[in-house]
């Protein structure tokens, strides 16, 4: 007989209740299944209304963000031998209003990305016959760690400044332009900056730390957010002393 | 198509917790952090300690001898023992972090990490020894 684990996952249909309940379920404990592989087998034999976000099974998606044994983790990436014997208890994402079950609302962190402009502002566009923009591979590694986010808004989650001040615009947000203002391509830093020097932008962080701790993809929003610090600290002294922008 | 279909019937109803007031009991380095944020207190402390310390010197020889048997007094030698505890906590984490907020380049290759994080070690160490020398030397 196959060795089984017993998963705690959250529930919560609006239609029926107004808080959080958890059912317990026995599942096969397969050395190459995930948390994902429990909660799909759960759907598929024990409990098919059971709702939860997937897509890619191979952590580049960000979908299956949840929260397990208390901790922000990808459901595809955790294996559910880590925790034998178990329980293993699923939750969805904190920080984040509950939709359903393990689903949240993401709207805010959506609209929170869109406003620090993820992606290459020009100045001056150049003609296409001039042809790309070139970039070396040194000035590729300036920002490549940055790029790697997947917007699975574990760091969210994990950040408390942001559970305690939803108005913060959060780890993955800041990483992203910071990821854009490294880019030799981009001219678009001080627009960004406009954003990010309010009180709820870099200043909110107090560097918890715990948003690197949990990233999958070893983005490190901490250390982002930092030099993003340093850096609107120079600009402010530049503008002090230097009116004028010489 | 309806109107309103049927799923917006629930839609106002999201589940929003509120996070504990207790949250930085909830994890050790939830817990680390509030103690580091905590420990510029004891900075602070410090900064007052010495300033009342030059003022009794400037005062004269009496005045500053009046301040060290103040200082020897159990109270404020525990306050002390326990700011000096978090100085060197506060340090610490400050030295910890300094590598991930400072991003150094030698011409255009940048600096690694560790080697930013070490040389604020080595520049602690050589004024620690300053101080020992300008204090156990003369």
């Amino acid at each position: 007989m196959r060795e089984h684990i017993k998963v705690q996952v959250a529930r919560y249909l609006p239609e029926k209740q107004s808080e959080q309940t958890f059912d317990e379920h026995e599942v096969p404990c397969q050395k190459d299944w995930v948390i994902l592989d429990a909660l799909n087998y759960i759907k598929d034999r024990i409990d098919g209304t059971l709702s939860f976000r997937w897509s890619c099974r191979m952590g580049i998606c960000g979908s299956c963000g949840m929260t397990v044994n208390g901790e922000p983790k990808l459901t595809c990436a955790t294996f559910l031998t880590e925790y034998a014997p178990g329980p293993i208890r699923v939750e969805p994402l904190r920080n984040f209003p509950i939709i359903r079950d393990l689903i949240v609302d993401i709207g805010d962190f959506m609209r929170k990305l869109v406003s620090v402009k993820p992606y290459i502002v020009r100045k001056y566009e150049k003609p296409l016959r001039e042809g790309e923009y070139l970039q070396t591979p040194q000035e590729l590694d300036e920002y490549k760690q940055f790029s790697m986010c997947i917007n699975c808004m574990l760091c969210y989650a994990a950040c408390p400044v942001y559970g305690l001040d939803p108005k913060f615009i959060g780890p993955a947000a800041i990483a992203l332009a910071q990821r854009y203002n490294l880019d030799n391509r981009d001219q678009g830093a001080a627009q960004r900056m406009e954003v990010l020097s309010e009180h709820e932008g870099i200043w909110g962080c107090t560097f918890v730390g715990e948003c690197t701790k949990v990233c999958p993809k070893h983005v490190d929003p901490a250390g982002a957010i930092q030099r993003y610090k340093l850096t609107g600290a120079i600009e402010s002294m530049k503008a002090f002393f230097m009116p004028r922008g010489a | 198509m309806a109107e309103s279909p049927t799923y917006t019937d629930y839609h106002p109803r999201w589940l929003r917790r509120r996070v504990s007031t207790y949250w930085w009991l909830e994890k050790p380095s939830y817990l680390a952090f509030v103690l580091r944020e905590g420990s510029c207190l004891f900075v602070a402390w410090f900064v007052v300690y010495l300033l009342l310390m030059v003022r009794r010197v400037l005062q004269g020889d009496a005045a500053y001898q009046e301040f060290l048997a103040w200082s020897a007094r159990p109270s404020v030698l525990v306050l002390n023992i326990i700011s000096f505890a978090f100085l060197v906590f506060h340090a610490i984490t400050f030295f910890d972090a300094a590598p991930r907020a400072l991003s150094v380049h030698v011409g255009k290759t940048r600096v690694p990490e560790r080697i930013v994080g070490v040389s604020h070690y080595a520049a602690w160490l050589v004024a620690s020894l300053l101080v020992f020398w300008l204090v156990l030397g003369s």
